[in-house]
């Protein structure tokens, strides 16, 4: 993700007078960790590296941060990949999927990303996913890890992100005939305006606000 | 079909065959109507309006005499968007909403939201605050356990344990409110540490109200532990086992009645509780009498726990319970008043009478907030229902850029159909409640 920030504050608009109303730093997300990762990171990575000989291709970058391992993986390949984190990287649980939208990353606007856990060996990792917002789809981990079933329901409701094979992909937490995915961030969160005292206090994404 | 309306039980024809609404006690004309019908499946919506499916929660089941043959559950009632929400809140208002989420266990959604935005921040809130936060967690680990063990039992028709475990409760409930300052919802817990210090002979309350409340559950106990009626509603219902628990990435007291201690307060701890002594109780019946004896065990844990917190509380007195660093440090500091709580007049003269700059960096950390560094993590505690994790996204704003909760109910509500199918309706019942589902974390 690469957002460009305007002015000190973060505001919008000539709300700075401090004179650094222009400046425009330009923020650029970390690329790929190098190796060391550290911990029993560089062990996962290897481990995985063994059993799955076509890594260096699947896998898009592998990021540290904040002591925390996640692997950005292509679609195709994540099925293959999952599979193998469970079975003989003994990954058994996964935590979910959290969907993520970042309109400012172009051709990579939803991500998906999956916490996994290794109650075997007491491991965390994560995978995460980018697609297109014009080709949303990314294949169900369902038969990996059941589990995921309500998760994927949900992130399909919010962010509108197809799991393709899920056993049942219908809205859960939005009526059935609700409209849009609300949790992304071309979907207003909307509000009436409420007055109080003789003043209108619009709704909270419509107040002025820093960024 | 009879020309007689039943007011109770009014049917009407579908192209899915009669559907009955069924609202008052008299099934009269629903069972001479199903006496005539050819197929035997019956559809019975139990629910979302329902005393006994905790909350909002929808099961549609599908019966075969008195058989559950199928169960899918509706979720959804109670969804309140407070995940998008927190999107247009600095991070420290974020503790607000996410401490309504499940509404039983306040403190641990503030700890594990406090947790995140604390490592993305990479700072680490002081021994004092992490020792208050244990604390507040174990108490509302015994409130949330009480909740679960009394409506549990109240929904399989035991009323006299309901009413102690909620008396129970109160106690806790006070503790809470002298503490913070609110029984619910308090959003005590706060990026860098926690909203206050202890009050003036808090300890000295809590001591005396671990003393109350360990001699009060072992009155409890003996209400329902090998209690015969008891055990033949629960013993060998919802059967979930290890394989099925950890396919359906269950965790909490439903993962450790299959006999696995797994919990993230001994596997990964956080806020100090590696310096605590407890066991992690577990049972391996895979049963609900199972994950009904670990809450009631777990109840003495979280007492020795607290025990062991007061001691270190009593040596860390008078230490700071926020970082010292004042960019993130929420200025004011509250006090009691004559007409409740707010801010203390010694922070009132100094921004208003003494400091322009204090006034200036305190209006701006109040309505901006600080900025944390634009990352990602995801931070997991143990609450009374498993594995609580929260994935922060920070831009490097002032507001969370995503906020996504994985809910440890929302998880093993999944295993209900696991559990309930095959099974007799009334098993339903206890096997739900020995989940223990609240909608507002399921649903958020």
């Amino acid at each position: 993700m690469s957002n460009d920030e305007r002015g000190s504050f973060g505001t919008h608009g000539t709300g700075d007078t401090s004179g650094y109303g222009g400046l425009v730093r330009t923020q650029v997300n970390a690329g790929s960790t190098e190796r060391p990762y550290g911990g029993y990171f560089d062990q996962v990575a290897d481990d995985l590296e063994r059993a799955y000989p076509d890594f260096a291709d699947a896998i898009e970058r592998v990021v540290v941060d904040r002591g925390e391992l996640t692997l950005h993986i292509k679609r195709e390949r994540l099925v293959e990949v999952s599979l193998i984190l469970r079975d003989r990287l003994k990954f058994e649980n996964c935590l979910g999927v959290s969907g993520v939208h970042y309109p400012a990353d172009t051709n990579r606007e939803l991500h998906a990303v999956y916490p996994l856990l290794s109650m075997t060996n007491n491991q965390r990792m994560r995978l995460e996913v980018s697609v297109p917002d014009s080709d949303p789809h990314i294949p169900s981990l369902v038969e990996v890890w059941a589990g995921n079933n309500w998760n994927e329901r949900e992130t399909f409701d919010m962010f509108g992100i197809i799991f393709d094979g899920h056993p049942g992909l219908t809205r859960i937490l939005m009526p059935d005939d609700w409209q849009g995915h609300p949790q992304r961030k071309d979907y207003a969160l909307g509000g009436i305006p409420v007055e109080y005292k003789g003043a209108t206090v619009p709704p909270p994404s419509e107040r002025r606000s820093y960024k | 079909m009879s020309t007689y309306v039943d007011p109770y039980a009014s049917s009407r024809e579908t192209t899915e065959g009669t559907v009955f609404s069924v609202t008052g006690g008299d099934w009269d004309s629903l069972v001479t109507e199903i006496g005539q019908a050819k197929e035997e499946r019956v559809v019975v919506n139990m629910g979302p309006q329902h005393p006994s499916t905790h909350g909002v929660l929808r099961l549609v089941l599908e019966l075969e005499g008195e058989t559950v043959t199928e169960v899918r559950c509706g979720i959804g009632y109670l969804h309140t968007g407070i995940e998008k929400n927190t999107e247009y809140r600095s991070w420290t208002q974020g503790v607000t909403f996410v401490t309504r989420m499940d509404y039983l266990s306040p403190i641990f959604n503030e700890t594990a939201y406090c947790l995140g935005v604390e490592k993305l921040l990479g700072i680490e809130a002081p021994e004092r605050a992490n020792q208050i936060r244990v604390m507040m967690m174990e108490f509302n680990r015994i409130s949330s356990h009480m909740v679960a063990l009394g409506t549990g039992a109240l929904e399989l028709g035991a009323l006299s344990p309901m009413i102690f475990c909620f008396r129970e409760r109160e106690r806790v409930l006070d503790i809470f409110e002298l503490v913070s300052g609110l029984r619910m919802n308090m959003a005590y817990v706060r990026p860098g540490g926690v909203a206050q210090d202890l009050p003036k002979g808090a300890v000295a309350k809590i001591r005396e109200t671990v003393a109350e409340l360990r001699k009060n559950f072992k009155d409890n106990e003996k209400l329902l532990v090998g209690n015969s009626i008891w055990m033949k509603r629960t013993e060998g219902i919802g059967y979930l086992d290890l394989a099925g628990a950890t396919t359906l990435g269950i965790t909490g007291p439903v993962l450790r009645s299959t006999g696995l201690p797994w919990d993230l307060r001994k596997m990964a701890p956080y806020c100090g509780y590696e310096q605590y002594d407890f066991d992690v109780v577990t049972a391996d019946t895979c049963d609900v009498y199972g994950r009904f004896l670990i809450r009631i065990a777990e109840l003495e844990q979280s007492l020795r726990i607290i025990e062991q917190a007061c001691d270190k509380l009593e040596k860390s007195e008078g230490q700071p319970v926020m970082v010292a660093d004042k960019k993130i440090a929420w200025p004011s500091q509250l006090a009691v008043g004559n007409d409740g709580m707010g801010n203390s007049l010694d922070h009132i003269r100094e921004i208003m009478g003494e400091s322009m700059e204090a006034l200036i960096h305190h209006f701006k950390l109040v309505t901006e907030g600080f900025q944390v560094p634009a990352g990602q993590v995801y931070v997991a505690i143990e609450s009374p229902r498993g594995e609580l994790g929260v994935h922060l996204v920070s831009d490097g704003g002032t507001r969370p850029y995503r906020v996504h909760f994985r809910e440890p109910s929302f998880n093993n509500l999944q295993s209900t159909s696991a559990m309930c199918e095959g099974s007799m309706v009334a098993d339903i019942i206890g096997a739900v409640a020995s989940i223990d589902p609240v909608m507002g974390g399921v649903d958020r």
